[in-house]
């Protein structure tokens, strides 16, 4: 049984509907892209699977289970973490002290009551290795860098073990080394069994880490499959050229500041 | 079946000034996304001078009306837009409460300073001429002037909204005044006309309700509850649901005053219909959802470690010791009183300073603990532990109606929930009645009876220090951080798996607990309490004394709750500018309010502002003086320093 199924989802803004009868499914243990131009609903479809949004029609299933109507915190609690798009660091409080809340929120109730052991600075420590931005862990969320934050939203989400990881945009303010230890540290993470479903621009790193990929374009699944698949794929061709200014833009888009070129540059000339 | 008929027409007056005072609130919150708590103040004041203009110096009614209305209130709405909310909209919720707090506070100091307690009467509208509709239904022409004038502003309205350039001009501006103005259009424009209306129907309701309400100052203030209670059936949006609101709230209350038994404990049920109107709504109100991409990061004041605040501690109950000796028993009785309100002081720094929630109802929980701790009479530890727990069960109570909604909609829930027990339980025979002081005995702590006020003050002190003490071991904690996080991103945290509607009940319930033991500590001190010792009013001078000198670190309490026992002291010394103090007080807390580090955080700073900049340039003046700046091979001063760093834990400065 798929770990996450999206069923039929649609959301209304006003008269603008920003996911249309989206359906997609994310199997267990994989790492899956969600791309797709901007304002193709990406964002959205991540807030009405962790519950920030709630769906005009449609059900959100985790393991077979309908979490369409749980709260937020209900739906962490059941495994599913996620990192913003627009930073949410805990901006007043030190990189290390955003985890180890991280780690307290998690522990619940028990954890407060809990002795203290030094076990959860021993977990922070990891944590901060792990993503590789331990030489910030002194310093204040809202003054590191925008890649860094990223990063520390990633711990944040990893120390509350979540099996079902939702990354909206990791790799932005990442240079090319730091996106591919990037892309090994996703690797890396599928591999131990966690499930991450990514939102991401980078098409290099999208194609080199997921297993599978689904693409969406005006709030609709337009196709889904393996990247090799998704690369040739006549109408994501079409969706994605249609729009192109310049499909010869290299194959390096950054999307630091403009959000987003609707290129999908590896689709052109590369085999 | 006479009767029904009149008092549903009485409720549709009623209801018809409501209405404007409503669509005045909306269309200032809806353009600038300030909710403007001094609403009904700004009414009170405008009465205030309309009975000036009109009584005093007799102008005609419809000149002085026109003066009002045209000229004066519309000036004063673009001063309050262009000098004080001012970019308010995108600062955090508690900034532009306390700051609309500050204008309430100010205009009641205002209207006392110039108008001081007299009997006035303003007469209705053409007060001579009656209609009478059958045998005994009787209609003024005042309450068929005031359907008209609410029929009147609804037509203005929609006319100026939909069919005028300016008016799409302030609907663009509600959804995105940056885009706004790129495209040329000028939202602080669109924002001033905003207020310059919504200020003249304020002034409008507030005339038009004098005559039934009365001339005074805090009645007509609290119309802010209605309008607000009104407004919410729109979600403070939408206009024609804010009628709707606005009728159904006049009707209903018109009823309740004709069929309530208006004696016994439910005589004050009258008084409190819109408020319990609001509790109904909030509680019917969808979920709202968390705010994504806020601002983050907040400037904090440093926080202390236990040896430095230990010490701290120590010293004020040693100085309090030695004014024990030497006070009399009346200076001593304001030194506890001091020590109440700083403990009151500590509730609004867990909850405003660390969780950013605003409460305008920690004076309330202060009462019950008094209530409880005389009811109980129980004198003794056990009674001051069960004293505060009801007093946490009441703030728990009150943040569950308002579990579904954002920190705006709790802090008005809080100022409604106020006024609540101010008219319905602090007046009921089983709590104060209406002037009936409760007595109750000094705290006994395990036999030893602190009977003396000198012993008593210095056990209020102890208590200070210890919740003090408490307060910053929460801050330097797990729960410290989880609320700071809380305050930095509610998405993140409901992410995070963070159930952040009930960490809020548990917050509140604290900060309540804790308002609960002083208010049963001070009960004890004076011996007896009555309900004015407890009113709302009290509550936002709180607010503002907390602010002013810092709501986010221990200091800015003590401090705050000198200055707040000082208040009335000064004020009865000098009755003259008893007002003027109440406006010093607002205008304090319009220019510090946007920092909430306050007064306390600048004493923070004076220490390195000595070492960092004094000493260098003292030095460099006078060579030949032992003076030496920080980086110097001095001993004395680098030890010092030393020790100062190792206590303080630093929240670096950045501007959030």
């Amino acid at each position: 049984m798929s770990l996450l199924q999206v069923d039929d989802v649609v959301v209304q803004f006003g008269g603008v509907t920003a996911v249309n009868h989206a359906s997609f499914e994310v199997e267990p243990g994989t790492v899956t892209g969600l791309i797709g131009p901007n304002g193709a609903g990406k964002t959205t479809c991540f807030n009405v699977i962790t519950g920030l949004q709630s769906p005009t029609s449609g059900r959100v299933l985790l393991e077979g289970r309908d979490i369409t109507r749980m709260p937020v915190h209900r739906r962490a609690r059941r495994g599913i973490g996620r990192t913003f798009q627009r930073l949410e660091a805990f901006g007043s409080l030190t990189v290390w002290d955003n985890v180890r809340t991280a780690l307290d929120i998690h522990a619940g109730v028990r954890g407060l009551l809990n002795s203290v052991d030094g076990s959860a600075e021993v977990e922070v420590e990891r944590l901060l290795e792990l993503v590789g931005i331990e030489e910030y862990a002194d310093e204040r969320a809202d003054s590191v860098p925008t890649g860094v934050a990223r990063l520390l939203e990633l711990a944040r989400a990893l120390a509350c073990e979540p099996r079902l990881l939702l990354l909206d945009e990791p790799s932005s303010g990442l240079d090319e080394q730091e996106t591919l230890d990037f892309g090994r540290l996703l690797t890396q993470l599928a591999g131990n069994g966690r499930t991450v479903l990514m939102v991401e621009h980078d098409m290099d790193l999208v194609m080199s880490v997921c297993d599978t990929i689904h693409v969406l374009d005006f709030g609709t699944i337009i196709a889904q499959g393996t990247p090799a698949q998704i690369r040739t794929d006549p109408v994501v061709q079409q969706a994605y050229l249609g729009y192109a200014e310049d499909p010869a833009v290299g194959s390096h888009v950054r999307t630091d500041d403009v959000e987003e070129t609707r290129v999908l540059p590896t689709v052109v000339g590369s085999p | 079946m006479n009767e029904f008929i009149s008092y549903t027409l009485i409720g549709v007056f009623t209801g018809a000034a409501y209405a404007i005072a409503a669509s005045g609130l909306v269309l200032t919150y809806s353009t600038t996304r300030v909710f403007n708590i001094a609403h009904g103040a700004v009414g009170m004041v405008f009465a205030f001078v309309y009975w000036d203009l009109s009584q005093k110096q007799g102008l005609p009614d419809w000149l002085a009306l026109a003066v009002v209305l045209l000229l004066l209130a519309p000036a004063f709405g673009v001063f309050l837009q262009r000098v004080v909310v001012r970019n308010l909209g995108n600062a955090p919720v508690g900034v532009s409460l306390v700051v609309t707090v500050g204008i309430l506070v100010g205009l009641i100091g205002v209207a006392t300073q110039i108008w001081p307690p007299a009997p006035r009467t303003l007469p209705p509208f053409f007060a001579s001429s009656l209609i009478h509709i059958g045998a005994n239904i009787v209609i003024t022409w005042h309450q068929i002037i005031t359907v008209l004038l609410s029929g009147l502003v609804a037509v203005g309205l929609f006319l100026l909204l939909a069919r005028t350039r300016v008016g799409t001009a302030m609907r663009a501006s509600v959804d995105n005044p940056d885009l706004l103005r790129l495209y040329g259009g000028k939202p602080q424009l669109v924002s001033g006309l905003a207020w310059a209306v919504g200020t003249s129907l304020a002034a409008l309701a507030g005339i038009l309700l004098t005559p039934v309400i009365g001339l005074q100052y805090y009645d007509l203030t609290l119309l802010v509850i209605s309008a607000y209670a009104a407004a919410m059936l729109g979600k403070l949006t939408n206009l024609p649901m804010t009628y709707v609101g606005a009728m159904g709230l006049g009707i209903v209350q018109s009823y309740a005053v004709g069929y309530l038994p208006s004696a016994g404990d439910v005589a004050g049920l009258r008084a409190v219909i819109p408020t319990l109107f609001l509790f109904a709504i909030l509680v019917l109100l969808p979920q709202a959802p968390l705010r994504i991409g806020q601002v983050k990061g907040i400037v904090s004041a440093p926080v202390p470690g236990f040896g430095k605040a230990g010490l701290w501690g120590g010293a004020l109950v040693l100085f309090v010791m030695l004014l024990a000796f030497g006070l009399a028993d009346s200076d001593l009785l304001l030194v506890g009183t001091a020590a109440t309100y700083g403990i009151v002081m500590l509730s609004l720094v867990l909850l405003t300073g660390y969780g950013g929630y605003v409460s305008l109802a920690q004076f309330t929980f202060a009462g019950v603990g008094a209530v409880a701790y005389s009811k109980l009479d129980q004198p003794n530890l056990l009674g001051l532990l069960l004293a505060v727990l009801i007093a946490a069960a009441v703030g728990a109570l009150v943040a569950i109606p308002v579990l579904r909604l954002t920190g705006l909609y709790l802090a008005l829930a809080t100022l409604a929930f106020a006024q609540l027990m101010d008219k319905l339980v602090f007046q009921a025979s089983f709590a104060y009645e209406i002037g009936n002081p409760l007595s109750a005995d000094r705290l006994s702590i395990l036999g030893l009876k602190f009977s003396g006020t000198g012993a008593y003050t210095v056990l209020m002190t102890v208590f200070f220090v210890l919740v003090a003490l408490l307060v910053i071991a929460v801050r330097r904690g797990r729960l410290g951080r989880i609320l700071i996080a809380m305050r930095d991103s509610q998405a993140a945290c409901g992410t995070l798996g963070l159930d952040l509607r009930w960490m809020r009940v548990g917050l509140f319930a604290g900060s309540a607990g804790i308002a609960g033991l002083a208010g049963a500590l001070f009960a004890g001190l004076r011996g007896t309490t009555v309900s004015a010792d407890f009113q709302f009013f009290s509550s936002l001078l709180l607010l503002l004394m907390a602010v002013v000198w810092g709501v986010t670190s221990v200091t800015g309490a003590v401090l705050g709750g000198v200055f707040l026992m000082y208040l009335p002291v000064a004020q009865s010394n000098n009755p003259s500018i008893a007002g003027l103090l109440f406006v010093l007080l607002g205008v304090g807390a319009v220019v510090v309010g946007r920092d909430p580090n306050g007064l306390a955080n600048k004493l923070f700073g004076f220490n390195s502002w000595v070492m960092d900049r004094l000493y260098p340039k003292l030095a460099e003046r006078y060579p030949g003086m032992a003076l030496r700046g920080r980086g110097e091979d001095d001993d004395a001063l680098g030890a010092l320093d030393e020790v100062q760093e190792e206590g303080v834990e630093r929240d670096v400065v950045v501007a959030g």
